[in-house]
């Protein structure tokens, strides 16, 4: 994570001082961004440059869903399957990226291609059902959409 | 045209979110104005003159909670716009947050003046994406432009704006466990009081509103609070951002005038529902507020007073439409199985009761429910029902008194016959 810590100070600085414990999560999100999971070295790196305990960080670390410890696939398929989108056709979605992606969600595929979640409401429910490949928010999600959007995802 | 428009004004084009665009439509003239006339103490009074209600969900004057800051205490302020928008069926901020940024913006620049406010914060959820490059690039564009940072348009008023990304917690949307996750920690909602405009971040006073609340704001002060309040209902001001999605034909966000006629907006303004079914019940505003049916919303209009008539509220303005013949149990499996997913784990009373609760309705679903079940869901809502730092237990459990309240039969079918009587449809206006 060193190499970040330019960055780490330009974002320091629009945080008032002493504000050094609030850096936690958008660090954390950066390293994650960099190297798509967060080792151990990270946690050390963290803990000496922001000066927090090092279980502020675990504890941070274990309770957001969007923070792993662990690689996953180079593409992340998050389908959402809350009421709004069971209600427009998420259970039936679900079961044919399970299938087409031979994994049941929580599981990667053994080419490391893709990691298959289901979460819960991603505020999106006008445009259900929804599906976050990566960072992007895909909406209205037909079969022939999810087909051609896996498609794309070498 | 769901009555007069307050913030959706203008139409959205490729540009319409920027800053340019919207200095077009007179933005930043309000701020101007006030920081060059206006007293801050004045700034609060006028808007709780304008008597808005906040717009997250649990309606509280804005103005009073502003009122409750002491402006000569010595101390440093925080303001904090709450852009954690989660509770399922709610999209609305959003829509500000993709096509209006500076309004938002603006609003919370007025409202850091009012509250003297150096440091002021938009916490925003994880997932969002657009909105999230949106929202930050406005910020970059009203930092080049003077209008944050130091001395704001030139007079002594400063203000910093961090844009603050949450990591996919639920809890982080009540305002204490989002400041919380603003310190850096785990998004654990704290006992009250004190109040956060007491005690907020980092022990300091604080003030959390909505986004939409604080996009008001600017609205507010152009018009004066007593133009402000000509629109809406005398005790809802105003205008809220609905967003609608479920088994209706156009879902989407639209801002109704406070007092305008339920079955219209969803039929007249939404297209009605899919494939011309009947209304079963609506989830009013996000799913922790109590279902109202198909009959007991053919005279209700959509304000405060007459949702709490009707039994139910407004909450966070996002309505979900449910079609006859969908399936009620299966329909509450899914909040408890979101309820469950989302307790933050603090207080024993809501982590072992969503879990508890989670367990029942899979086994009914799965045809192994018992007799006893309705009742002990029952019991399990009534004592999580105030005795948990935050209302998420509270919310579960009127969720799921509501429910059985009005569909009891539905639940009472399922665990005699082990299976459901309308074929455990969910998504039942599609294919009909």
């Amino acid at each position: 994570m060193r190499h970040l810590i330019p960055e780490f100070e330009r974002l320091k600085a629009r945080f008032p001082k002493g504000f050094e414990s609030s850096l936690v999560l958008p660090c954390v999100r950066r390293i994650q961004e960099d190297r798509g999971f967060i080792a151990d070295s990270d946690i050390d790196g963290l803990v000496e440059y922001l000066g927090v305990p090092r279980m502020q960080i675990e504890q941070v670390l274990s309770y957001y869903t969007m923070f792993r410890r662990a690689p996953i696939g180079r593409w992340h398929v998050q389908a959402c399957r809350n009421i709004a989108c069971s209600m427009r056709g998420a259970e039936k979605l679900i079961d044919r990226l399970s299938h087409k992606l031979g994994v049941q969600p929580g599981e990667t595929t053994p080419d490391g291609r893709f990691t298959l979640s289901t979460v819960e409401c991603l505020g999106s429910c006008g445009t259900a059902p929804v599906v976050m490949i990566n960072e992007t928010y895909h909406e209205n999600v037909s079969d022939e959409k999810l087909d051609a959007l896996l498609d794309g995802c070498k | 045209m769901p009555g007069k428009q307050l913030l959706m004004t203008f139409p959205v084009t490729a540009t319409s979110h920027l800053l340019d665009d919207y200095r077009a439509r007179g933005g930043y003239e309000t701020l101007a104005r006030v920081l060059a006339e206006w007293a801050p103490q004045d700034v609060t009074k006028e808007v709780t003159a304008a008597g808005i209600l906040g717009h997250g969900g649990a309606a509280f004057s804005a103005g009073r909670k502003w009122g409750v800051v002491k402006l000569d205490d010595g101390q440093s302020h925080f303001l904090c716009a709450n852009a954690d928008e989660g509770e399922p069926g709610t999209f609305k901020d959003r829509w500000i947050l993709e096509h209006a940024p500076h309004l938002l913006i603006e609003g919370m620049l007025i409202a850091a003046f009012a509250l003297q406010v150096r440091n002021a914060f938009v916490y925003i959820r994880g997932e969002f994406d657009l909105p999230y490059r949106r929202l930050a690039a406005a910020v970059e564009e009203a930092y080049e432009a003077g209008l944050l940072g130091e001395r704001v348009l030139g007079t002594d008023f400063s203000c910093d704006l961090v844009v603050y990304r949450g990591a996919g917690s639920y809890v982080c949307g009540e305002a204490s466990g989002l400041l919380s996750s603003l310190e850096g920690k785990r998004g654990y909602p704290r006992n009250r009081p004190p109040r956060l405009t007491v005690k907020g971040l980092y022990q300091l006073p604080t003030v959390v509103n909505n986004v939409e609340t604080l996009s008001n704001v600017s609205v507010i002060l152009r018009l004066g609070a007593a133009e402000f309040k000509k629109v809406g209902t005398p005790k809802s001001p105003g205008t809220q951002l609905v967003s609608i999605s479920g088994h209706v034909n156009r879902p989407g966000v639209y801002e109704l005038e406070f007092g305008y006629p339920v079955k219209q907006f969803i039929y007249d303004d939404c297209g009605g529902i899919l494939g011309g079914k009947a209304i079963k019940c609506i989830v009013p505003g996000g799913i922790s507020t109590k279902v109202l049916t198909g009959p007991e919303i053919e005279k209700v209009t959509y304000d405060h007073a007459s949702f709490d008539a009707a039994g139910s509220s407004l909450g966070s303005g996002g309505m979900i439409v449910i079609a006859e013949g969908t399936c009620m149990v299966r329909l509450l499996q899914v909040l408890l199985r979101f309820y469950h997913h989302e307790s933050c784990g603090q207080c024993t009373p809501c982590r072992e009761g969503m879990g508890w609760m989670h367990r029942i309705i899979d086994r009914i679903v799965e045809g192994r429910g018992r007799p006893e079940d309705i009742d002990q869901l029952y019991m399990i809502s009534k004592w999580n029902d105030g005795t948990t730092i935050c209302g998420m237990g509270d919310a579960a459990g009127y969720a799921t008194v509501g429910i059985l309240n009005k569909y009891r039969d539905e639940f009472e079918y399922y665990i005699r016959e082990g299976k459901s009587r309308l074929g455990g449809n969910l998504e039942v206006g599609a294919h009909a």
